[in-house]
């Protein structure tokens, strides 16, 4: 007799026990001091280096990386600290073959980069272990406050640099914990062992920041009583909103926002217990959209598609981040879009799909549509900033808050940084540098 | 295939590979392994009297390492055999007469007494081993009893103990000096006035490896202190180089041969040695890094060289570079060379530009026209070579010599055709004139 799975095929616990803990351990094994030793010496010590030219918190790459080779890596993680607070979560989720690495002259030279990332990450870990606090004293108190909104990267950088000034921090965030998307967006294999809490709890160990979780900006907290209570604001809100395909059926079951899953499964206590689709179709050609696709893969989907309007080369997700998806078993289809989807009693059951192409610079539809069998789709497209949650005193444009140089908004004691701000990147390493960069000038209007 | 069968002072052997008298030489199941590896010769580890020397029973050994623990630099503190003088002379006369094609020298060491050498050599002739190494050497432990360097620190103790050998024996006899003297050519110059048939250097330098910074002893530790031992390895070959060399040129030993020792690691440093006067190599820290294989490399690489190069023996290249050893003083200071930087090749990594910008003569750009861009500024560039040195691209920087007639951009003059060096510089004070007409 066969037996037919009831569809939608959703169902938690596709893998044996032990499975999970292998499948979500680290990506990058931390190197060992041989393993870090050796590679450190692959560094040339460039004069001007190019990779410190092309980190956005300009860390001295060189200068750490001799301090690992000379037996110095706590030194090492003071060089590195200095630029970037949060350099132990970049030394893991940095699209390093986009920056550092890509420029480094053994890249250049050989296709063998120095393991810039790798290799930060050995002396930030190290670092950490040993010292229960940032390498950083207060200055003397100052009496100012800076209410700073949002948690994550942008936010927790901002604070920490703040405190250093010696000015009291207060940190809003709308989520039940600290940390942003590093806690709760982060694909769990770069992230292992609640490293994102614990860089938390690190930053917090200067002292001076007070954090307020379960305070959300448009909900229980407003712009308007925060610029009256506090000497400075700084906005690191990220992009609270997510982009809707716009397609027939998103209502259904099964047509699910990849970062509210994501979320789920970093908190999940045990992921075991998270139910997952046996075939996923992903849209979307970003990051999230792979983190995604190589997470349900990993939870035992059994067929995970990424489906991209575009070609390959288009792909928002790093050439590595494609080569990832693709070595977990993760499809990536081309010149596809989705049009509609297909369910029954409520949930979904296929998704249709068009074939693109692009004529004159302009992306259009073939006509040619194709049915994928789908349990669950994740939608990936890119997420936005919620207006309605700053009120309308701040400038923004293209849906973003515009920032100048100094990160400073349209308001004369509000700055902004991380991903809610117009030409930002949306990388980590961005949002740490926007953080560093506004507590700077406030520091500086504060202390004027 | 190049020949290279090797005599050496009439010591006959199938290539001029020996293992220096060291540990690896102490005892005839080594040796037989290293014969069997393909050796051309041992010289047996120092032999001295009856009751036999004690060693440490800690560490023996220190090392310099490179970052993935490649043995640069290795010192010892072993003194010589400490195994009794009737075993060792046994087991060398069962080697050679079981290796009658491979050299066998005997290492020794005996206080300054003609009746001690005299005892001892008569003991070793029984043997029926190819000749004698005098061990004027080791710079730890038997040096502290008037032995080893202490006889090598004094020309007129080598002269002295050197008569004696050749006088009470019919044994070749080779003198192992020690590089831990400031004038090596002295102590050459008197084993040859003693009746030396050759020298072998270098053995080991005095040293220190490091310091143990959590107990404060010196490296290697011996339950917390640290005696000075000896060094070798790839580090001191530049060292051995030399002092092979001074011996070579020098016209009061020109011609005494000279077996090389000193880092000999690969095929290319034997031919270097050898090059520089060295008519067999001696070889210990390869082995003990690599074990006895590493000789099969040293053979084959070099026969393959000798090819290349058209030499179908050893001897027609050993000393051919002695001749371009020259003091500083006849350097030809009217040959001007320039570096040269290959754009296509160049990575950038700057180091070039910042070595000559901070540590010599701000010679190298690091922007050119706002780009990224290091090239050699030869209004500045005195040629020095640091920049070669510095780059980790073999081949990307070169030194170009100018040719004769061209103008020097650093100094405006042209380049002269003509040799001429600082004994005839016009800056010299102590400058030979020309005999007024």
């Amino acid at each position: 007799m066969t037996q037919t799975k009831a569809s939608p095929d959703i169902a938690a616990g596709r893998l044996p026990e032990d499975a999970y803990a292998e499948n979500f351990s680290d990506l990058h094994p931390l190197l060992d001091q041989h393993e870090a030793q050796v590679e450190a010496d692959r560094c040339y010590f460039c004069y001007d280096a190019p990779c410190m030219q092309a980190c956005p918190t300009s860390i001295d790459i060189p200068q750490f990386i001799r301090q690992i080779s000379t037996g110095n890596p706590t030194g090492a993680a003071k060089t590195i600290f200095a630029q970037n607070i949060l350099g132990g979560m970049c030394a893991r989720v940095c699209p390093t073959e986009t920056l550092c690495e890509q420029v480094c002259v053994r890249e250049v030279a050989e296709g063998k980069p120095v393991k810039i990332g790798q290799l930060q990450r050995y002396s930030t870990d190290h670092f950490m272990s040993e010292f229960s606090s940032t390498p950083f004293t207060r200055a003397a108190a100052t009496g100012k406050k800076v209410a700073v909104v949002g948690a994550g990267p942008a936010g927790l950088s901002c604070a920490h640099r703040l405190a250093v000034h010696g000015h009291e921090v207060t940190l809003f965030d709308a989520r039940e914990k600290a940390g942003g998307l590093n806690e709760y967006g982060i694909a769990s294999y770069k992230s292992v062992d609640d490293f994102a809490a614990k860089e938390v709890d690190f930053i917090l160990s200067i002292g001076g920041i007070e954090v307020r979780t379960g305070t959300r900006l448009g909900t229980n907290l407003d712009l308007a009583s925060l610029r009256a209570e506090y000497d400075a604001v700084f906005l690191g809100i990220g992009l609270g909103g997510v982009n809707a395909l716009g397609i027939e059926g998103e209502d259904k079951s099964g047509a699910i926002d990849a970062v509210d899953y994501i979320a789920d499964l970093r908190q999940a206590k045990d992921l075991s217990k998270l139910p997952v689709g046996r075939r996923i179709i992903v849209i979307g050609g970003g990051m999230t959209a792979v983190d995604i696709a190589v997470q349900t893969k990993l939870l035992g989907a059994e067929d995970v598609t990424i489906a991209y309007r575009r070609g390959q080369d288009r792909m928002n997700a790093s050439e590595y981040e494609q080569q990832l998806a693709q070595t977990s078993g993760v499809r990536i289809m081309t010149w596809a879009q989705p049009k509609g989807l297909v369910g029954e009693n409520g949930a979904i059951t296929a998704i249709e799909l068009e074939r693109t192409q692009e004529q004159n610079g302009a992306l259009t539809g073939t006509g040619e549509v194709i049915t994928l069998p789908a349990d669950m789709v994740f939608k990936a497209v890119g997420q936005t900033l919620v207006q309605a949650d700053l009120g309308d005193a701040l400038t923004l444009e293209r849906g973003r808050i515009v920032v100048d140089a100094d990160r400073k908004t349209s308001l004369a004691d509000v700055w902004a940084g991380g991903d809610c701000v117009l030409g930002g990147e949306d990388l980590t390493v961005a949002a740490v540098e926007d953080g560093k960069i506004a507590a700077e000038s406030i520091n500086a209007a504060l202390t004027a | 295939m190049a020949d290279l069968r090797t005599d050496f002072i009439g010591i006959k052997s199938p290539n001029p590979f020996w293992l220096a008298s060291a540990p690896p030489t102490d005892k005839e199941y080594n040796v037989v392994r290293a014969f069997k590896a393909g050796w051309g010769g041992v010289v047996w580890k120092t032999l001295g009297e009856d009751p036999a020397v004690v060693n440490v029973n800690g560490p023996r050994y220190g090392a310099i390492h490179g970052k993935d623990r490649q043995l640069i630099g290795l010192n010892n503190i072993e003194l010589i055999t400490d195994r009794p003088l009737e075993v060792n002379l046994r087991e060398i006369k069962q080697v050679k007469r079981d290796w009658p094609d491979r050299a066998l020298v005997v290492s020794l060491m005996v206080p300054c007494e003609e009746q001690n050498w005299i005892d001892i050599l008569k003991k070793v002739e029984e043997t029926e081993a190819d000749g004698v190494e005098l061990n004027f050497g080791c710079p730890h432990g038997m040096s502290e009893r008037g032995m080893g360097s202490a006889v090598g620190q004094v020309p007129e103790y080598i002269e002295m103990v050197t008569r004696w050998v050749k006088q009470h024996s019919r044994m070749p006899c080779i003198v192992k000096l020690t590089p831990n003297i400031t004038d090596v050519r002295k102590p050459a110059q008197a084993a040859k006035a003693g009746g030396a048939d050759a020298v072998s250097l270098i053995n080991t330098i005095n040293s220190i490896m490091g310091v143990d910074l959590d107990i404060m002893s010196p490296s290697p530790s011996v339950d917390g202190k640290g005696a000075h031992g000896g060094y070798c390895g790839p580090a001191v070959k530049p060292i051995a180089l030399n002092m092979v060399a001074e011996i070579a040129r020098d016209p009061a030993t020109h011609g005494l041969p000279i077996s090389g020792i000193g880092g000999v690691t690969t095929w290319r440093d034997a031919a270097e040695f050898m090059a520089l006067g060295a008519g067999s190599v001696q070889v210990c820290t390869a082995a003990m890094t690599y074990g006895f294989r590493v000789v099969e490399d040293m053979i084959e690489g070099l026969s393959d060289w000798m090819d290349t190069k058209g030499y179908t023996s050893v001897d027609q290249f050993v000393g051919s570079a002695v001749p371009n050893v020259s003091d500083w003083q006849y350097l030809n200071l009217n040959y001007i060379a320039k570096a040269k930087i290959d754009q296509d090749l160049c990575i950038e990594c700057g180091r070039c530009h910042i070595a000559c910008e901070d540590t010599s003569h701000q010679a190298i750009t690091n922007m050119v026209d706002g780009v990224r861009k290091f090239e050699v500024i030869d209004e500045e560039c005195v040629g020095c070579n640091l920049c070669v040195n510095v780059c980790p691209i073999e081949g990307c920087i070169t030194m170009e010599p100018m040719a004769a007639g061209s103008i020097d951009p650093r100094t405006k003059k042209p380049v002269e055709k003509d040799y001429a060096n600082w004994t005839t510089h016009p800056n010299n004070p102590m400058a030979v004139k020309e005999a007024a007409e």
